[in-house]
């Protein structure tokens, strides 16, 4: 997955400048960078989610094996978004059963068998580490879980669709310690199936998951390493004055 | 803009408690090595028992840094200062250990005539005392290129040593009465030789601490003395 010269614009107001950027597969990109830097829209590129925005321009490619996904000849956008998943700041699941929220993305994408869905749940849940404890409770409301058992459940259904990226939203920002901890974990073991792109503010927590990390400042990407790299020794003063706290 | 100024301020006390610890040891190696040439036994064991303030000190900053790391998560460069100044205290403590060693030597030899003049010996002392000032100077001032000179001042040091000990051997061949003082005075200069050691690992973490890389600047320094 890649940008080139990528250049987004909100009307005449330029978000993202000339970035690009390869993003290794099967591993954990932390993009961090302070609020309005553009990192959520650089996030967004990914899966079009920009496209909805009014006055929305993008210049450059983005590429995923090696086919640039804003060439409607080339690409469906239903598609690149099944295989393009994404998990928001606030957990959202939908007000239906546990089962049914996961069951949402197969069944629109025609999984209709009543086993085979059941196998898809299920093993969405278990890779989402959620499995063991809704398992008694498949068809209670999803909005009794709690805000961690939430945003697994988004993670779950994100994943029962199959896709080959996760991009995450600050996806443990609005969680406590304990289930951030959780995600952070669970994020360990999706990499190996998935390639997971995570924006954060929270450095601690880039630092923690992520393989790599890139540094957005004013639409530019600053400095895009190994994480060990960006936290133990920025080749970028700006990099070094953002991440030592020395501005934000 | 400051944003982390009580973080700021800290770090700087952890800066200013390091070049405290160096300028005490320093001057415990200074004293160990006047007592010895001048056989006076009260400031020998001034020296020893400065070894508990050394002490105290290294405790008292590596407290503060791990609670630095604990409390305000530092990074980059930030983090490396703290990696150094931990680094730095264990190897500054080292050589007031071999102060006080040298001074327990200068009490054994008090009551001795000195078959001959502690010249190399001093001139060691004189060095490691120049690397010392060096190393605290270069870690204050981020100065890699005073950081090197230390290294380099090394191989002066494995150098007069192994002169040194082919010169106190032979006196002992010649003479076994002179063995007994020789052999301390090959101990205080295996002291000196360490303690240069440490100050080198001290120019090495200041390398560190200024550009992330951690090398080893002069490769020889292991070789003579080791052999």
């Amino acid at each position: 997955m890649e940008t080139q010269n990528v250049n987004f614009y909100y009307g005449d107001n330029q978000v993202l400048k000339n970035i690009t950027i390869k993003i290794p597969a099967n591993r954990i990109t932390a993009i961090i960078g302070p609020s309005g830097c553009g990192k959520s829209t650089f996030l967004r590129l990914f899966n079009r989610m920009n496209d909805i925005l009014e006055g929305a321009r993008l210049e450059g490619k983005v590429l995923i094996d090696g086919v640039d996904i804003y060439d409607d000849k080339a690409i469906d956008v239903a598609m690149l978004r099944r295989r393009v998943g994404m998990v928001f700041q606030r957990p959202n699941p939908f007000p239906m059963s546990i089962f049914d929220n996961v069951a949402y993305g197969p069944r629109i994408h025609g999984l209709h068998k009543k086993k085979n869905l059941k196998e898809i749940v299920e093993n969405a849940l278990r890779q989402a580490a959620l499995w063991d404890e809704v398992k008694d409770k498949l068809y209670n409301s999803a909005m009794e879980l709690s805000g961690g058992q939430q945003q697994r459940l988004c993670i779950a259904r994100c994943l029962a669709v199959e896709p080959e990226v996760i991009l995450m939203d600050e996806p443990a920002s609005a969680l406590d310690p304990i289930s951030t901890l959780r995600i952070e974990e669970l994020m360990q073991e999706l990499k190996e199936k998935y390639t997971i792109v995570i924006v954060t503010h929270n450095m601690q927590e880039a630092a923690r998951v992520s393989d790599y990390t890139g540094f957005i400042y004013r639409g530019e990407l600053i400095e895009f390493a190994p994480t060990v790299d960006i936290f133990e020794h920025p080749q970028n003063k700006l990099t070094e004055e953002y991440i030592t706290g020395r501005f934000g | 803009m400051e944003i982390r100024r009580s973080f700021e301020t800290q770090l700087q006390s952890l800066k200013e408690n390091l070049m405290e610890m160096g300028q005490f040891v320093r001057r415990m190696l200074q004293k160990a090595m006047q007592a010895l040439v001048e056989q006076d036994i009260p400031l020998a064991q001034e020296v020893i028992s400065d070894d508990d303030v050394a002490d105290a000190m290294d405790i008292n900053i590596e407290t503060k840094c791990i609670r630095l790391i604990a409390l305000q998560q530092p990074m980059a460069g930030d983090l490396r200062v703290i990696g150094t100044v931990i680094k730095v205290i264990a190897d500054l403590e080292r050589v007031g250990d071999y102060s006080v060693d040298i001074a327990k030597t200068a009490i054994r030899l008090a009551g001795e005539k000195y078959f001959k003049p502690l010249e190399l010996i001093s001139k060691m002392a004189n060095i490691v005392d120049d690397m010392i000032g060096k190393a605290l100077t270069a870690f204050l001032e981020k100065d890699l290129q005073l950081a090197q000179e230390v290294c380099n001042e090394d191989d002066e040091i494995d150098h007069i040593y192994k002169n040194l000990f082919d010169e106190l051997l032979d006196y002992m061949r010649k003479d076994p009465n002179l063995i007994y003082q020789a052999t301390y005075f090959l101990f205080v200069a295996r002291y000196l030789e360490r303690c240069a050691d440490h100050i080198v690992n001290v120019a090495e973490r200041v390398n560190y601490m200024v550009t992330g890389q951690l090398l080893q600047l002069a490769p020889s320094h292991r070789s003579t003395a080791e052999e």
